[in-house]
């Protein structure tokens, strides 16, 4: 299993290491650097990479390399998906997982980390009982530890670890008791150059804050629950509940949590809510080229398309970009090539567009494929595949929960072929 | 030379390295907080310009040369080399290395000795933040040792971290740590016990292997199941540290396999994987266990033990692949006559559990579980039922790119051999620009598997966008995916060709190259209707640098020399002009381009073909020279060449196979899917090869499992826990409102099914003692007639309660015999007041002469007052109470003889009860007695040797204190003692107790109908009403009850 785990960041220092067998010399890394080198951009990197007595399996999240050191056969996913529980963990923990943060909370780090994983098998993933042994670290608490001399690691074993709900700890009170649930669609898409959709599918996910007293055991159920296809549960859900009625049933973990991602069968057509008019052209010879965007709204069901951001990767050859937007704000970075305009809500009185010329390399040919347009936007209060949650109840406890639901639709990745 | 020489003197390294920067501009300032590293940890890369300290460090040691590699001029270097050096080692050495590092872990030395608890801890963490750094601290052993005892448990924590980090280095120091820790195993905290076991198995010091066997059995035998992980994990350990141990670790490997908790499921079978994979006798009798208990497993858990049981199956069951064998039906007469004698295939039934206990697992949140489950459907199950988790697989591609990577290279494998699998989700592979190199390439592959002539169109409408692509690398792999096409599918290779065609002007050279390569293998395979092609690509020879692509051109003009008769020798003029500053490769091509002209076209190339010849003999490069040496002495005709001359045009000019364009992944399904050699498709350490399907499967019936007795070292613990589990399984199942009964029908099936076998086989399975085997009875708690058709009946299920573990499980059936439907079914007021019930969920609505059963929990603390409640439908309110059984305020407790002569030790005199009762000589046998106290209290057997001593122990529910029933069987009478602290409750227990077995003497067949009369004389009250003959025959009650009895 996980041997050991070097932390790498993106000038290529490892600034963390832990074993959990004997030690592996932080020398085995030289194959990664190599990979890295390799590599045009970080995300290239091969998540694999196999060295003479090591394998290196990697994931790369917030800039930061996390490095697993394999001795001998085992499910990449196995550790691909550890490595990513990992990150979740600190993110939990320190509200963001940086190089700074995980040097500043080194100890903590450490502590999960121990916890996590014995001789190399994962322990205890679940950050509820995580938090029962160590308690993550707040201002107040490291002031109150300095005078009382109280620790953040717990005594006892969890209660999680021995339950048959391992993901709830028992004598959860709150004065203000609360479920709210975040119904969020992502739209995947590929437009083709005459706005035609390629392909476009609806992945959505149900997030959930829960914050009841005691034990409580929630349902809930859908308007139209025939629009999933394809689902998957926090462990928490009763599946066979879910085969046979359709409906959610569970004991819910205490805070932030998961219950449900699903996928919308692609056989329902799915609304586009935006569109783009583009025309970017280079001419043969001149070192000028054209650029003209327009973006609108299109099957909104009424709702305003928000946040919108509109990146594209422009060809090697483009100096600098010239343009005026109508609206919002336009970064052309001369190095990436990257230029991003920042929309923000479209006016469908009035639509953005974003308009001028793009300076070309002197002398450089045409290139020979026009940009792919990435597209960000929201919309709230709506699911665009129409999911509607039809009611939540709550049995176990005797007390009224405050109960909220909101919808929101999303790009995914989204992109225009121009 | 000397430090004189420097303009300034420098106390610090940082003042040096301000210097350094003035002088040198380039170099970056090292951070803060560095200056601790050591020279050994930190080899200098050029890249990282010097921001460590530790590559200065490094230069006393000579390695200086590498420390400012990259973008300085060397001249200044040189220079000031020698100064530099010498101010940096003489700095080095008096201000840095010694006295500094030393004081600071001096520092840290004197807070670890120190008295003050939080200064212990401060240093602690300071030495944390070292060892993750990778920086040495080994030195600080013996003080850091010093605090393995502390009462503080984060300090002690960080010790342990400590201590595992570097007890390998020090071994003779870590001995003194030992004894903390077998003191800590046995501890009552079980978190301590474990933690003191994680450390001691992970301190690798060959001494203490015993010491860790000796922990290690223990342990196995511990009440607490997570303890029992821990010892599951110390087996690997310990069997890395002392591979010797094999034999002894496989025996607690084995009894640890018989476990029933969910939590040491997984990671004993890690254990097993690890020390004796090919030990598969170990897992016949747990197999069935191990599959129902899949799904409750934690999630890293199941991973392992779906590959575990992958392996298994393919050595036990047969092939369910029915087409090997239809195929073999037509091969021949003989065949068939095998055929028909052989059964139709049919599944084993285990096999079946496998398949359909897995299935649900597709829809973890964990991608590692749902792509296991997806290998052991590919793996196992029957050819039309791998496609559910095709869909699964397709979700996965939404997860990080890791998780993508892997998965494709899964569904590439898969959908060579099955391309129907993923052809509905052709749409989910479609390349987006953001993709990294390696996902597209790979998605490119699956796309290609995935053609077909329907699909072809689309598909290559899809490629060229891709050929367009900025990702150089992509395009040209995009090209050689057409190419791919253009074979497999002969409807679009023409237009796959003239496509290729068209991308030679391209303006980017490599998408000219590949393009260039793919024709060339195109042409190949159909080389008779192309001469347009080849003269074109002989126009383009001019523009195209790259030299694959230019090699590639000049062997098509060699091989189709014939069919361009008049352009081949003009591209080989062309060649010998510029033959010498070609690479090999092109070289290598021209000559063979020369010398197959020769042969066939000798009269107009003979010239040029000498000249390159001797160009070649010339040349730099030995390959080059070897080929022109031996294509000379097999063309040009001489006395020495001899007979290999005349087959010259044979051998050059023989037809050649066309070359398959086929799949990367064509060759990885020789590995499981899913695993890391499949991955990196070579073999990795440790891979356990998938062994074929027997022909025969071998004996079935090895894994029929005797139900297990409660053996002496299980104890307490883990008794509650196991039937935890299966009690949340009925429980959930039975409490209707929770799980629908869809569910608990094919469990209790599967249940049924697998118990059954055994319990027909052995008649040792009928002695079963399990406490939870007991009878069960129920009572009335509301006649239908007094609530107004509602009607109410519960037993105790004796189980651990599921809402609290300070309650009693009750179970009610409601059954509705009016004939209206009854509504909101739910528990109202309650007294005594602060009566502690967990209420069952409102039944919204019972239709007429349905009944539905759900669980309640009832704290009824130790005391049999009765719980008075009111059941409320919509419309009425009826109170009712229930009134418990001494015997049921209990659970069971398993411990050993020793254990309960023990506990008995403590609890005599006030707490001590006894009396004798009159036995029945028919109910000697230890069966019949321990049926009759398990019918009044639900305790556990203490399992003890043949004699006449029976021993039972129980818990009360509420505050978990001892009670101890010990019956001592003389000829006729038997003495009946029980101790515990709850007199009353003894004194009640004892009279139960007493009852039960004088009823047992008295009427030995009927002891349980009459037990149960009273149970339903409220029942029967409105038919006694109207049959008053009939009731006042006593019989006739009984009879009535009879009949009643198994309904129940």
């Amino acid at each position: 299993m996980i041997h050991s785990l070097f932390l790498v960041n993106a000038s290529g220092d490892i600034f963390l290491e832990k074993h959990w067998k004997s030690v592996v010399s932080r020398s085995v890394c030289d194959y990664f650097f190599e990979a890295q080198e390799r590599a045009t951009e970080p995300e290239n990197v091969p998540p694999v990479i196999p060295t003479p007595h090591h394998y290196l399996i990697s994931v790369l999240r917030h800039r930061i390399y996390f490095v697993a050191v394999i001795q001998s056969e085992v499910p990449p996913l196995f550790v691909i998906e550890f490595l990513h529980r990992v990150v979740d963990t600190f993110q939990d923990y320190f509200g963001v997982c940086t190089e700074a943060a995980i040097k500043d909370n080194v100890v903590v780090v450490y502590e999960l980390l121990e916890e996590m994983l014995d001789n190399g098998f994962p322990l205890a993933t679940e950050s509820n009982i995580l938090k029962e042994l160590i308690k993550p670290p707040t201002i107040l608490r490291t002031m109150v530890n300095t005078i009382t001399g109280s620790t953040n690691v717990g005594e006892q074993l969890p209660t999680g670890q021995l339950s048959v709900v391992p993901w709830r700890r028992t004598g959860v009170k709150y004065t203000n008791n609360e479920a709210y649930f975040d119904v969020v669609e992502e739209i995947d898409a590929i437009i083709d150059k005459s706005g035609s959709t390629i392909t476009a599918e609806i992945q959505g996910v149900i997030d959930a804050c829960v914050k009841l007293t005691g034990m409580p055991d929630l349902t809930l159920s859908f308007m139209n629950p025939r629009l999933l296809d394809d689902v998957s549960f926090h462990p928490c859900v009763r599946f066979k509940r879910w085969e046979a009625e359709r409906i959610l049933s569970f004991i819910p973990p205490d805070g932030n949590f998961r219950l449900l991602s699903y996928h919308v069968s692609s056989q329902n057509l799915v609304a586009i809510p935006v569109y783009v008019k583009h025309n970017i052209s280079f001419r043969e010879g001149s070192s000028q080229g054209r650029f003209d965007l327009t973006l609108g709204p299109k099957q909104t069901m009424g709702k305003a398309v928000e946040a919108v951001l509109v990146s594209s990767q422009l060809p090697r050859g483009v100096l600098n970009a010239n343009l005026n937007a109508s609206q919002g704000t336009y970064t052309f970075d001369p190095v990436t090539k990257m230029l991003t305009w920042d929309v923000g809500k479209i006016n469908p009185q009035k639509l953005p567009s974003l308009k001028g010329t793009m300076s070309l390399q002197a002398g450089a040919s045409k290139p020979d494929e026009n940009p792919t347009i990435n597209i960000q936007f929201k919309t709230q209060q709506m699911a665009i595949s129409g999911l509607k949650v039809n009611r939540l109840d709550m049995y176990g406890e005797k007390y009224k929960p405050f109960k909220g639901i909101k919808y929101m639709t999303k790009a995914g990745k989204f992109q225009v072929r121009t | 030379m000397s430090v004189q020489n420097f303009p300034p003197i420098y106390s610090t390294v940082v003042e040096i390295f301000q210097w350094l920067k003035s002088v040198y501009k380039n170099i970056s300032f090292p951070e803060k907080g560095s200056c601790l590293s050591s020279g050994r940890s930190l080899a200098p890369r050029g890249r990282r310009s010097c921001s460590s300290i530790g590559c200065i460090v490094s230069v006393p040691f000579g390695s200086h040369n590498n420390v400012w590699s990259t973008g300085r001029d060397p001249a200044i270097w040189e220079a000031d080399t020698d100064a530099v050096y010498a101010a940096l080692s003489h700095h080095l050495w008096s201000t840095f290395t010694a006295p500094e590092a030393k004081s600071s872990n001096e520092d840290l030395k004197e807070m670890l000795e120190s008295n003050k608890e939080s200064l212990k801890l401060e240093a602690m963490k300071r030495v944390v933040g070292l060892i993750a750094k990778g920086k040495n601290a080994s030195e600080l052993f013996p003080a850091v040792v010093k605090n393995v005892a502390s009462k503080n448990i984060e300090l002690k924590k960080l010790v342990y971290v400590y201590l595992v980090r570097y007890a390998e280095e020090q071994q003779d120091l870590a001995l003194l740590s030992i004894s903390t820790f077998q003191r800590a195993l046995k501890e009552p905290n079980q978190f301590i016990r474990a933690s003191a076991l994680r450390v001691l198995s992970s301190i690798r010091v060959s001494i203490i292997v015993p010491i860790m066997m000796l922990a290690i059995k223990e342990a196995s035998a511990d009440m607490s199941p997570y303890v029992r992980k821990t010892a599951a994990h110390a087996i690997q350990k310990l069997y890395s540290l002392d591979p010797d141990q094999k034999e002894q670790l496989i025996e607690v490997i084995e009894k640890l396999l018989k476990d029933k908790s969910t939590l040491v499921a997984g990671s004993v079978v890690v254990a097993f994987d690890e020390v004796c994979p090919d030990r598969i006798d170990l897992i016949h009798k747990n197999y069935r266990k191990l599959c129902n208990l899949l799904v409750d497993v934690e999630e890293w858990g199941q991973v392992v033990i779906i590959s575990m049981l992958t392996r298994y199956a393919r050595t036990q069951f047969t092939s369910p692949w029915k087409e090997d064998n239809e195929k073999a039906f037509y091969e021949s007469e003989e065949e068939k006559k095998d055929q028909t004698e052989a059964t139709p295939y049919t599944m084993d039934p285990d096999h079946r559990l496998l398949l359909r206990n897995t299935k649900p697992l597709l829809q973890s949140r964990n991608t590692a579980v749902v792509m296991s489950v997806a290998q052991l459907y590919w793996h196992l199950a029957p050819k039309h039922e791998v496609n559910i988790v095709t869909k699964s697989l397709v979700r996965l591609l939404r997860s990080h790119r890791e998780v993508q990577y892997i998965v494709l290279q899964n569904i590439a494998t898969m959908s060579i051999q099955r391309k129907g699998m993923f052809e509905p989700f052709m749409k989910s592979f479609y390349v987006r620009s953001t993709d990294a190199t390696h996902i597209k390439t790979l998605k490119l592959e699956i796309l290609t598997n995935l053609a077909n002539e329907a699909n072809i169109s689309t598909i290559l409408r899809e490629f060229q966008t891709y050929v367009k692509s900025q990702d150089k690398a992509f395009a040209a792999a995009t090209i050689q995916a057409i190419g791919r096409c253009a074979t497999d599918i002969s409807e679009v290779t023409d237009t796959c060709l003239s496509g290729l065609v068209l991308l030679l002007s391209n303006r980017d050279e490599t998408v000219v190259a590949e393009s260039v390569v793919v024709i060339k293998k195109l042409l190949q395979t159909q080389p008779t209707q192309h001469s347009d092609i080849i003269k074109h690509m002989a126009k383009l020879f001019d523009n195209i640098s790259v030299s694959m692509a230019r090699a590639s051109i000049l062997w098509l003009m060699g091989e189709y020399c014939e069919r361009v008769p008049k352009i081949a020798p003009d591209v080989l003029r062309k060649m010998a002009k510029t033959f010498t500053a070609e690479e090999d490769i092109v070289k290598l091509q021209t000559v063979n381009l020369a010398a197959k002209l020769y042969l066939t076209n000798s009269k107009q190339t003979k010239l040029l073909t000498q000249y390159i010849l001797n160009l070649g003999k010339y040349d730099q490069s030995y390959d080059i020279r070897d080929r022109t040496r031996f294509v000379r002495q097999l063309i040009v005709p001489n006395e020495k060449s001899g007979a290999l001359n005349k087959y010259a045009r044979r051998i050059l000019l023989a037809p050649k196979p066309a070359p398959m364009l086929e799949s990367a992944f064509k060759d990885r399904d020789r590995f499981q899917l899913g695993t890391l050699s499949h991955s990196i498709n070579s073999k990795a350490t440790g891979y356990q090869e998938l062994s074929d399907w027997p022909a025969v499967a071998p004996d079935q019936s090895v894994r029929n499992v005797e139900v297990v007795e409660p053996s002496s070292s299980e104890s307490e613990e883990q008794s509650s826990d196991e039937s935890d589990e299966t009690s949340s399984d009925s429980g959930k199942s039975s409490s209707g409102s929770e799980k629908s009964s869809s569910e608990s029908e094919p469990e209790q099936k599967k249940k049924t099914k697998t118990k059954k076998a055994p319990q027909k086989k052995s008649k040792a399975a009928a002695a079963v003692t399990a406490p939870s085997f007991g009878p069960v009875k129920t009572h009335e708690l509301l006649h239908h007639m007094t609530g107004k058709g509602l009607s109410a009946k519960y037993h105790f299920p004796r189980q651990p309660c599921l809402y609290q573990p300070s309650m009693v499980a009750v179970q009610v059936i409601l059954a509705n015999s009016s004939d209206h439907s009854l509504e909101k079914i739910h528990i109202g007021d309650r007294s005594p007041a602060g009566l502690n019930i967990h209420c069952f969920n409102t039944i919204e609505r019972l239709e007429p002469e349905a009944s539905v059963t759900v669980s309640m929990g009832i704290d009824f603390s130790d005391s049999t007052q009765a719980a008075n409640f009111q059941l409320c439908t919509k419309e009425d309110q009826f109170s009712v109470s229930i009134q418990p059984v001494v015997g049921e305020l209990l659970m069971p407790s398993t411990m050993s003889e020793q254990d309960f002569s023990k506990e008995q030790g403590k609890l005599l005199g006030m707490n001590e009860t006894s009396a004798t009762v009159a036995m029945a000589t028919a109910n000697t046998s230890s069966q019949a007695v321990s049926k009759q106290v398990l019918s009044v209290a639900n305790v556990g057997v203490v399992s003890s040797g043949p004699n006449d001593l029976h021993r039972f122990a129980g818990r009360t529910v509420s505050s978990g204190a001892l009670v101890l029933v010990s019956l001592e069987l003389k000829e006729s009478s038997a003495l009946l003692t029980i101790n515990t602290e709850k007199s009353v409750m003894a004194s009640m227990l004892l009279r139960d107790l007493k009852q039960a077995l004088a009823l047992a003497r008295l009427y030995p067949r009927f002891w349980v109908h009459r037990r149960f009369t009273h149970d339903f004389t409220l029942k029967f009250r409105p038919r006694c009403t109207t049959n008053a003959k009939r009731a006042s025959d006593p019989d006739a009650v009984q009879k009535n009850t009879f009949v009643k009895v198994p309904s129940t």
